[in-house]
Parts: structure tokens; C-alpha cells; sequence
């Protein structure tokens, strides 16, 4: 681990000017980012603890909920409002990580969290995301975690979110404070794919902070759900995940919400699956075109090529279980 | 790890097959051997309340006055030289004490290597920073010590190596192309051939020809590899997290050229061990540098420095054959295959060694070749060669058995062998089909469809396997036991053995307290210490049956000095040793128990405070006369997802035959975490070895991935307790026999499920979509 500085904020004016200046970072709970450290993937200059953030997850006027930055992954879980408006999100945040990791990890630090590419995490290794235009020894080497979406010839990391992937199907809102001001982003436009620069991994300017995420209002979600699928049964990063959330009319598909984790450099929105659901019957059949749709696009790779079938199926498999539970 | 029992081989087949032990089972025979009592009782483990209450103190919590802490770096290339190594920031970075690399190392001797002495223990012959040669991705380059672990670590990151990289083989494939017979598989010809195997698999009514392959593994022990070493001139103290005190001091002193006495290692406890606690560089580095430093010093390797420092368990390539006649009896076993090694290590993996016990055939062929890679030196892991043998043999037998149309538990009473079949000996105690009836009847295979993908709830598919677990008795000679037993009534047993946790010391304390006659709170086991008498490792299961062998001869040698002690005015008088017992704190008459004198009567009439005895037991020769091996049926339910090919494993019985059980609850614990290391290999365990650069690229808990607790369902043992007539309290050990046959066990209830046979190791969801 390099020497840093660590400095507490008290809120976010004083968190965004000490976080201003080459080096400094935003540190949550740590428990992705002192990872990194240790292992000298990241070597701030200087911490800037921002845990003392706010932690309220309070309802929005017109419906929605504001969950504070600094809000633990635990806390968001258990929150009642969440159980029942929102269980995709839920049931996403309980299939990462473990209970300790979850008490300790906030949400601004879930969102921000760095790939689980091994050739990201060993410095003998080629990285683009590293050390910009070294390579990439994942293209050629071990990429059974790695993305079938959006990938580029520069990297093929995924995000290893699961939170995420339910905030992106929820039409998250990620509210940013900085240097510039304070400013709104979807969630879904806040992790890029990784073209030419895998090492520029979200729109944040220099400084930005996340301060809190807002969850609209969107009623069907109270039918909604998180599939995880992976190597053991708990404690491992996804192989596929899909959030959804499904609005019925009697058999027609008035609304969807669709997301897939595990597959991409960021949490993957399925807009092609939804445009092709919305309106057309809920069967089987449909929600195969559906799936179909989203990964016509898929690219495997030596390790991966799997994921694409598994990702057909997972998509299936969630919305047959919505759908049936909701007729 | 049949280490010791190899040197003394030769020896041993010379020998007169006559066993002179008290416990076989004649007339005055060991009286405990089929006594229950204290021994089989579900003692919980001793030192349970202190390691709960963090009172125990682990190899990486000494603290040594004027210590200092170590780090590594690690070479990036797997094979080539140093051509620089720049030190300068490192040895400027704050608390820094020292940086050694290969430039100013203390000379050392070159490090014996496993096999090739009693007492030798290193994994790999190589010069220990010696010289700029790269052997292995992964191998230690350089150490600084430190004030403190942080500041160590920042300056081992500060080092800058340049290398001239050299041809490496860092691809099986490559590999395999000049794979060769090792001199031997610990010990056993590495080719055995009974018959014309291969005309009798042309020959047969019904045959299956498979290859089945197995991938590396990592040791992951909770506690990592650390010690604390000091130097007092040329005396050496190594607190070690150790599964083997002797060899390492003998090793140890080799490699400085001191003699053995100077040097003193202690590992009173180990967080863990499964083959991997033995000796490494870790060890030799701390010394090394201990001395250039002239401090004490503790290494404590990072998760990844056991990857990258720590062997494990190879990859292999089996194929097995198998021919049945029409009565399903086999007319040919062919079990042959190749495993990666290094030209400087000796460890072939002996996954044959199932295939040479374990069933009948008129024409068997069994062949292990190895395949030179550069690589870190693989090493003993959780019962080498027969968890991954197990695997490729017992799957082979289930697709006989569907080949065939047969029950898989039926075809294994259909090749039940009369004595062992490439021996020939008498097996001393078999009771395979026993625990396999039993097993049976309580995991309800009754139930089992014999159609795969009969049996579907949802999206999961259902299905029922079985497999033979099996692993050899071994009883090691050299073992020596201390007693001093006190006129206050106390006993203090020693020897040199090894508590990692499986309960050693609770068993032999019951047992010593059983022998002597006392409670168990009169009794003390010391163990882990070379200052002790010597013991054997902690290795291929041996240490129960070892220790057990030494205390019954110190005992006896015990018995003899207090019948001497005691006297013509004791009621012992005239007793002869096979004529006494333990009993009630002192001695008694088998015949009369009413003839007693309690010790603290001996001593106090014979006015001495102690009486203090040692001896070694016996030599092993019952491994030379009978064919002795631990047996059991594995069980298992699974579910298969039919969407994602998600494995669950529902439910699981171990059924064993491993003698008599000294301890119900150390040893249901032992056979579970077994199979559960036994659940790892089956569906999830796999180190990715990077074929391009050599190097391990998950080494991390997070990526590898053990079995997480939601991974383990209900574990259920039971055994047959049968004693075996020819070890020592009619026992076998019981270290790793658990994890084998698992993996097998899961493949075949997969197959069940779903029609899918999986012949390559991990079973991942991939491989069942």
C-alpha cells in the first residue's frame, strides 16, 4: 500500500474541496477501494472519508425515494419501503457480496466499485484499464467473467454490481455534487462503455461526488425481481444477473422493466428486450424474441460464450416467474 | 504421504513377518482395543475454549523482543534471470531494516528434498535465493524486513526487477509431449501390469474407455503460512505453523549447516494444514534473513504469497478402462495417465493408488507418467492421488454400471476382491459393502430412479450417486511417546506430533487416560515440539495409529517400572506387565480387580515424586503383512437447474469403514470436512494457471472458489466401527480418506439428473447447459 493522506468530511461542500487536486478519492466503506490499494492497483494521494454523508433514505415528494450516498448496502435492503416498492432492488443487494461486506459498503461506493478482471488486479499483467494502451491479456486469457455486451478490442471487463443492475431497470437517478456544481444523471448514463478508454470508467468530472440516487415512482415494481446465476451459491461475482420488473394487462405487457448484470462494462439495460415485449402477449415465446433481441448483439469469447445462452435463459426464466406470479 | 514409511522400506520388506505388538489380537491382547469408555466417546476438542477465547497463540502472534516483519517480491516470469534488481528506494523507504535478494543472502545449503532421507522435507531442491535463476512465476526474488508489517510490504512494492526471460514450459499440452515414468510413485513401481489389460478390454462382453481430468488446486487454509524465527548463535527457534516439527529442524539444518539439536521448532497450533503447512521458502527466507538482520523475525505470507509460494495440487489427465464379462466381474482395469511436475520437486500425484486395492479384475494396468513444467513445485493436498483418482475410477464404474444396466452398488458386490489384487496379501479388516449396505439403507438409494432425468421438481432435476471412497492405513516408525506420570496423580504425555485442529491431542489424551486408568483431567498431551520425543508428520493419516503405537510401548515400558517400584508388599505383587492395567488411578490385575495399589501408593511406598519412562513403537510391520486401507461408500443427492445448470448438492452421507472411531465427534467432523473439500473439487474449485505466463491469476478467496457454507447441505457420517485387528486400538486414521470419492459421488448423481456425464473437473454450470 502507498502512503496517502486521510482527511473525514463533514458534509458535501467540505468533502468536494478536499476532494479537488490530482490524487484524491472518495473513500465509502472500503471495501472495494482498500482492496485495490493493498494489492497497489490504487494509490491515492489522499482519502477523503465521505461515510459521514448522509445515510437517510426518505421518501420523495410525488412519490419515489432519495437514498443518501453514504446509506449502507445493508440499511438499503432492509428498508421497508424498498422490501415492498422495490424488492428487484432488494434481492439484488442481498445476492452481492456477504453480510459483513454489505454493513460496511455504501451506496455511492457499490455504484463506483472497479472489475473483478483478474488481469485488472495483477500489475504483471497487460491492462488497458491500468495502464492505458498496454493490451489486454483478458481478451486472450481467462474471460469466463468477462462482458459479451459492449466490450471493445481495449477491454472486456465487466461491472461487478448487482445493486446496479436493479437501479438501472429502476430508472435511477444518481444525484452528483462538484467543483461545477451540483447536477442530475441517469444511472444507466453514468457508466461508460469501455471503447478506447477502459480506464475512463464513468461520466464523473474531476471531483464530482455522488451524493444520493433517487428512485422514481414506477408502481409495477412492486412486482418485480433479481436473478442471480454463479459458480457457488453465494459469495461469488455474476456470471448473469437480470433485474426485471413486469406490468401485466390481463396477458399483454403493458410495461417492462429489464436489466443485466455480469454481462457488460456496465449495468446493461435492456431497452431492445422491453421495446420488443411492450404491447405483445406474455408468453414464453415472446419473452425468447425478447431476450433475443438484446443479445443478437453478444460477442463470446474463448471462456464466455456461454453467458449468451445463459443470459436467454435467465431472461426466460425471470419473466415466466413474474409473469405468472402476476397473472 | 508416505515419506518416512519409504525410506525404511527396505528395511522393513526384509524383515520377518511377525508382528510383535500387544494389540493384535491374540490372547492378552490390548485390552482397550475393543474397550469403549472414554475412548470412542464424543470428547469435544481440548483446545476448543482456548482458541474460542483467542488464548491460543499461532505461529503469527509470537512476538520476540526486537522483531522485526518480512515481505516478499515475487518474480513475474516463469522462467529466465535476474538481470537487475534495484533495491535503492526499498532500502530507503521508512522502518526499513534490510532488503536480501540473491546478491547478499547468506550461503545455504541446497535444501533436501522430499524422499531422499527420513527426515528430509523440502518441496523443491532448489537453491533458496541463491542465484539470479527464475525457476517459477511467482518465486520470491527478494525480502525486506521491517518495524512494522505495513512499512514492509510498501518497500517490497518499491523494488524494481528486470529479467531476461528464458524458453518456459508453461503448457500441459507441451508438456505432454515428453511426459515420463517417475522413478517412483512414492515408492510403488510407477507401471503395474497384471495380464494383458488391453486384450481384455478387446475382449470384453461390455467395456467403457473414458478420459477424465482433473485441474489444479490451492491449499487455502483459514490461517496463512507465517512463522517466528530467532537465532542464538547457531541455535535456530522457529515457531512454525507446521505439520511437521522433526523434519523441519533436520531440514533446517541441513540447509545451514548446524546440527539438528540447534535447531528448535514449536507448532502448538495450526490453523489448518491439508498438506500445505510443511516447509517452504517462507521458513528458510525468515532464517536467512534473520541471520544477515541479527533480529528475530516473523513472516506472515498474504493470500496471494501462498498462491504464488505455496504448492498445490497438480492438474491431471486419467483415462480409465474398464472390461465386464456377462456376470459383471471385470476382465480389465486400465487406470493410466499423466500429471504435471517439476524437474525439482518429487510428488506424482498418485492418483493409481485407489485402482491398486480396490477391486478384482483378471488383467489390470496401471501407469502414471509425469509431464515437466516450469512451475511452482506441487505438492501433498487433502489425500493426493486418491481424491482426484477416486474421481476418474468411480466414475468409471458408474458408466459401467449404466453400461452394464446394472445397480452401481450391485457392480461394486460384483468385483469385490478376496485379498488385494495386485498384492495379494490379506486385507487386515475390509468392510466396503458393509458400509455400502449401510449407507444404502439410510440415505434411502432406494429411491433412486435408475432412468437419468427421471425425477424433476420446478426447474430442478433430481438425481442419486454413489461412489467408493478409499484411502491407506499407515503407521509410520520413529515414533516415540513420553510418560511422566506424577505421585500427585497427574500424567504428562509428550511427543512431537501435530494438533491442526482434527483433534489429535483430544485423542490421545483419551487415550492415555483410558490406558493409564485416570480421568481426563489428570492427563496432559504436549505436542508440537521438537523438543519433545521426535514424532512422525502430520501425513497420509498416520498420526492416530503413530502416536497410538508410541504410548502403548511407553506405557508398557511405564507398567515395568512401577511393577519394579512396586514391590513384594504391593497387592500387585508377582503380576506380570500383560497381566496389569489402568484402572481407577492406578494399577490392577486383569484377572482381579479387586488387586489394585494406586499409583500415588506406589510412589509414595517407593518414596519417588515421578516416574518418568520413553519409548518408540513398534515397527510398522503390519503394513508389510496385510493389506491395510480405509474404505467407505459417498453419497449424494443433487439438484440441477434445468434453465442454468446450477449444481446444488441436497443432501450427503458418508458411510466409512476406517476401524475403530476414537472419538465421535472429532471424527464426524473430519469426514465432513472432507466432503466438503471433497464438494469444492467436485463443483467449484479450480486454480486458473495462465498457460502463457505461468502464472496463478486468482489468487484471492474471492475468485477461487472453496465451498461457501449455502455450497454445503446437511452432512450425514456413519461408520462401521469394525476395529482393525492389526493396528494399534483396532484404528485407522482418518485424516483424508473424507474427501475422497466426492467427487465422483456428485458427477454421478449429476449424471442421474440429467442424463449429462461430466468428465473434467470443476462440474460448472457451463458444462451442463
Amino acid at each position: 500500500m502507498t502512503p496517502f493522506t486521510y482527511a473525514r468530511a463533514t458534509g458535501p461542500a467540505d468533502a468536494i474541496r478536499m476532494g479537488q487536486g490530482d490524487g484524491a478519492k472518495y473513500l465509502g466503506g472500503g471495501t472495494n477501494l482498500v482492496d485495490l490499494m493493498r494489492e497497489t492497483i490504487e494509490h491515492p494521494a489522499t482519502l477523503v472519508d465521505v461515510t459521514g454523508l448522509s445515510t437517510a433514505i426518505e421518501p420523495l415528494d410525488g412519490g419515489g425515494l432519495r437514498i443518501g450516498a453514504a446509506a449502507s448496502n445493508t440499511s438499503l435492503a432492509a428498508h421497508p419501503q424498498v422490501r415492498e416498492a422495490y424488492p428487484v432492488l432488494a434481492r439484488a443487494i442481498l445476492a452481492g457480496a456477504s453480510g459483513q461486506i454489505r454493513n460496511m459498503a455504501t451506496v455511492g461506493g457499490n455504484i463506483l466499485q472497479r472489475t473483478r478482471c483478474t488481469y485488472f488486479y495483477d500489475d504483471a499483467a497487460r491492462c488497458n484499464k491500468r495502464a492505458p494502451g498496454a493490451g489486454c491479456d483478458a481478451i486472450d486469457g481467462f474471460n469466463r467473467i468477462h462482458a459479451i455486451l459492449g466490450a471493445s478490442p481495449a477491454c472486456v471487463a465487466t461491472h461487478p454490481s448487482d445493486m446496479c443492475v436493479a437501479l438501472a431497470a429502476l430508472d435511477a437517478t444518481v444525484r452528483l455534487d462538484g467543483p461545477e456544481g451540483a447536477r442530475e444523471l441517469p444511472l444507466a448514463a453514468l457508466h461508460r462503455l469501455p471503447g478506447a478508454r477502459p480506464d475512463v470508467e464513468t461520466e464523473l468530472r474531476p471531483g464530482e461526488l455522488i451524493v444520493a440516487v433517487d428512485l422514481p415512482a414506477l408502481p409495477f415494481a412492486a412486482r418485480s425481481t433479481y436473478r442471480k446465476v454463479r459458480d457457488r451459491a453465494s459469495y461469488a461475482f455474476a456470471l448473469v444477473s437480470v433485474a426485471a420488473a413486469l406490468d401485466l394487462e390481463g396477458n399483454i405487457v403493458r410495461d417492462v422493466r429489464l436489466a443485466l448484470g455480469g454481462v457488460a462494462h456496465k449495468p446493461w439495460r435492456a431497452e431492445a428486450a422491453e421495446a420488443a415485449l411492450r404491447g405483445k402477449p406474455a408468453t414464453a415465446e415472446n419473452f425468447r424474441a425478447a431476450a433475443e433481441a438484446e443479445l443478437s448483439a453478444a460477442v463470446g469469447l474463448r471462456d464466455n460464450a456461454f453467458k449468451i445462452e445463459l443470459a436467454r435463459r435467465t431472461i426466460v426464466a425471470v419473466l415466466g416467474e413474474l409473469a405468472e406470479v402476476q397473472a | 504421504m508416505s515419506v518416512i514409511q519409504d525410506a525404511a522400506q527396505s528395511v522393513m520388506r526384509t524383515a520377518i513377518a511377525y508382528v510383535p505388538d500387544r494389540w493384535v489380537g491374540t490372547a492378552g491382547g490390548d485390552p482397550l482395543r475393543t474397550k469403549h469408555g472414554l475412548l470412542g466417546a464424543p470428547v469435544s476438542r481440548l483446545d476448543g475454549p482456548d482458541k474460542v477465547r483467542g488464548a491460543a497463540r499461532f505461529a503469527a502472534e509470537v512476538t520476540l523482543p526486537g522483531m522485526v516483519y518480512a515481505a516478499l517480491h515475487y518474480s513475474r516470469i516463469a522462467r529466465g534471470r535476474i538481470a537487475s534488481i534495484d533495491t535503492a528506494a526499498a532500502e530507503a523507504a521508512p522502518g526499513v531494516t534490510l532488503v536480501m535478494t540473491h546478491l547478499n543472502a547468506p550461503r545455504m545449503n541446497k535444501p533436501p528434498i522430499m524422499m531422499t532421507a527420513p527426515k528430509a522435507a523440502a518441496p523443491s531442491d532448489l537453491p533458496v535465493m541463491q542465484d539470479a535463476e527464475i525457476h517459477w512465476n511467482g518465486q520470491p526474488v527478494a525480502l525486506v524486513l521491517a518495524d512494522t508489517q505495513e512499512q514492509a510490504d510498501h518497500a517490497a512494492a518499491l523494488i524494481e526487477v528486470t529479467y531476461e526471460g528464458a524458453p518456459a514450459v508453461t503448457s500441459f499440452e507441451v508438456a505432454k509431449a515428453h511426459a515420463h515414468h517417475p522413478p517412483t510413485i512414492l515408492g510403488e513401481p510407477p507401471e503395474l501390469k497384471i495380464g494383458d489389460a488391453e486384450a481384455a478390454l478387446k475382449g470384453a462382453a461390455v467395456s467403457v474407455d473414458h478420459v477424465y481430468r482433473t485441474p489444479r488446486h490451492n491449499h487455502n487454509a483459514i490461517e496463512l503460512h507465517a512463522c517466528t524465527v530467532a537465532w542464538d548463535g547457531d541455535a535456530l527457534t522457529v515457531h512454525d505453523a507446521s505439520q511437521l516439527v522433526n523434519a523441519t529442524a533436520w531440514t533446517l539444518a541441513q540447509i545451514f549447516g548446524v546440527d539438528e539439536k540447534q535447531v528448535r521448532v514449536t507448532s502448538p497450533y495450526v490453523g489448518g494444514g491439508f498438506g500445505g503447512k510443511c516447509l517452504w521458502w517462507h521458513q528458510i527466507l525468515a532464517a536467512a534473513a534473520s541471520r544477515l538482520a541479527g533480529r528475530p523475525v516473523r513472516i506472515v505470507l498474504s493470500r496471494e504469497g501462498v498462491f504464488r509460494m505455496i504448492g498445490g495440487r497438480t492438474v491431471t489427465e486419467q483415462r480409465v478402462a474398464l472390461g465386464a464379462k456377462a456376470d459383471g466381474t471385470l476382465a480389465a482395469l486400465i487406470h493410466t495417465g499423466v500429471v504435471a511436475m517439476t524437474t525439482h520437486n518429487n510428488c506424482p500425484e498418485q492418483f493409481t493408488f485407489p485402482a491398486r486395492h480396490l477391486y478384482a479384475a483378471d488383467a489390470i494396468h496401471l501407469e502414471q507418467e509425469v509431464a515437466d513444467m516450469d512451475m511452482l513445485a506441487n505438492t501433498f493436498m487433502r489425500a493426493p492421488g486418491e481424491a482426484v483418482g477416486t474421481f476418474a475410477l468411480e466414475s468409471a464404474l458408474d458408466e459401467l454400471a449404466e453400461a452394464m444396466q446394472l445397480d452401481p452398488i450391485e457392480l461394486r458386490r460384483r468385483i469385490e476382491p478376496a485379498k488385494d489384487p495386485t498384492s495379494g496379501h490379506d486385507f487386515s479388516s475390509r468392510h466396503l459393502l458393509d458400509a455400502y449396505a449401510k449407507g444404502a439403507e439410510k440415505f434411502g438409494w432406494d429411491k433412486r430412479a435408475a432412468q437419468p432425468g427421471a425425477r424433476r421438481e420446478g426447474e430442478w432435476l433430481i438425481g442419486m450417486g454413489v461412489a467408493t471412497a478409499t484411502y491407506p492405513y499407515m503407521r509410520f516408525p520413529g515414533c516415540a511417546a513420553r510418560i511422566r506420570l506424577g505421585a500427585d496423580g497427574q500424567a504428562v504425555v509428550s511427543i512431537a506430533t501435530h494438533e491442526m485442529g482434527m483433534g489429535t491431542a483430544t485423542v490421545q489424551t483419551q487415550h492415555a487416560a483410558a490406558r493409564l486408568g485416570l480421568p481426563l483431567d489428570r492427563v496432559r498431551f504436549d505436542y508440537g515440539d521438537t523438543t519433545l520425543p521426535e514424532g512422525t508428520l502430520a501425513g497420509g493419516s498416520n498420526q492416530t495409529a503413530s502416536n497410538a503405537g508410541a504410548i502403548i510401548a511407553a506405557h508398557e515400558a511405564l507398567v515395568t517400572e512401577l511393577l519394579k517400584l512396586a514391590g513384594n508388599d504391593s497387592p500387585l505383587a508377582g503380576l506380570k506387565v500383560d497381566e496389569v492395567e489402568g484402572f481407577d488411578g492406578g494399577l490392577a490385575s486383569i484377572a482381579d480387580p479387586t488387586r489394585h495399589e494406586s499409583y500415588a501408593s506406589i510412589l509414595a511406598r517407593a518414596q519417588r515424586d515421578e516416574v518418568v519412562v520413553e519409548a518408540e513403537g513398534a515397527m510398522p510391520l503390519e503394513g508389510q503383512k496385510y493389506s491395510m486401507h480405509s474404505t467407505g461408500a459417498q453419497f449424494a443427492e443433487v439438484r440441477v437447474n434445468a434453465v442454468t445448470g446450477e449444481v446444488r448438492v441436497s443432501r450427503f452421507l458418508g458411510s466409512f469403514d476406517c476401524g475403530r472411531i476414537l472419538n465421535a465427534k472429532t471424527a464426524t467432523s473430519q469426514f465432513r470436512g472432507g466432503i466438503i473439500m471433497g464438494l469444492g473439487l467436485a463443483l467449484t474449485e479450480e486454480t486458473l494457471f495462465d498457460e502463457r505466463s505461468g502464472r496463478i491469476m486468482n489468487p484471492s478467496l474471492a475468485e477461487y472458489h472453496v465451498p461457501v457454507h449455502m455450497d454445503v447441505p446437511e452432512i450425514d457420517v456413519i461408520w462401521t466401527d469394525a476395529p482393525d485387528p492389526h493396528s494399534p486400538l483396532g484404528a485407522r486414521g482418518i485424516g483424508e480418506i473424507g474427501i475422497t470419492g466426492v467427487a465422483a459421488a456428485v458427477a454421478n448423481a449429476i449424471y442421474n439428473a440429467t442424463g449429462k456425464r461430466i468428465r473434467d473437473l470443476p462440474i460448472t454450470l457451463d458444462k451442463l447447459m
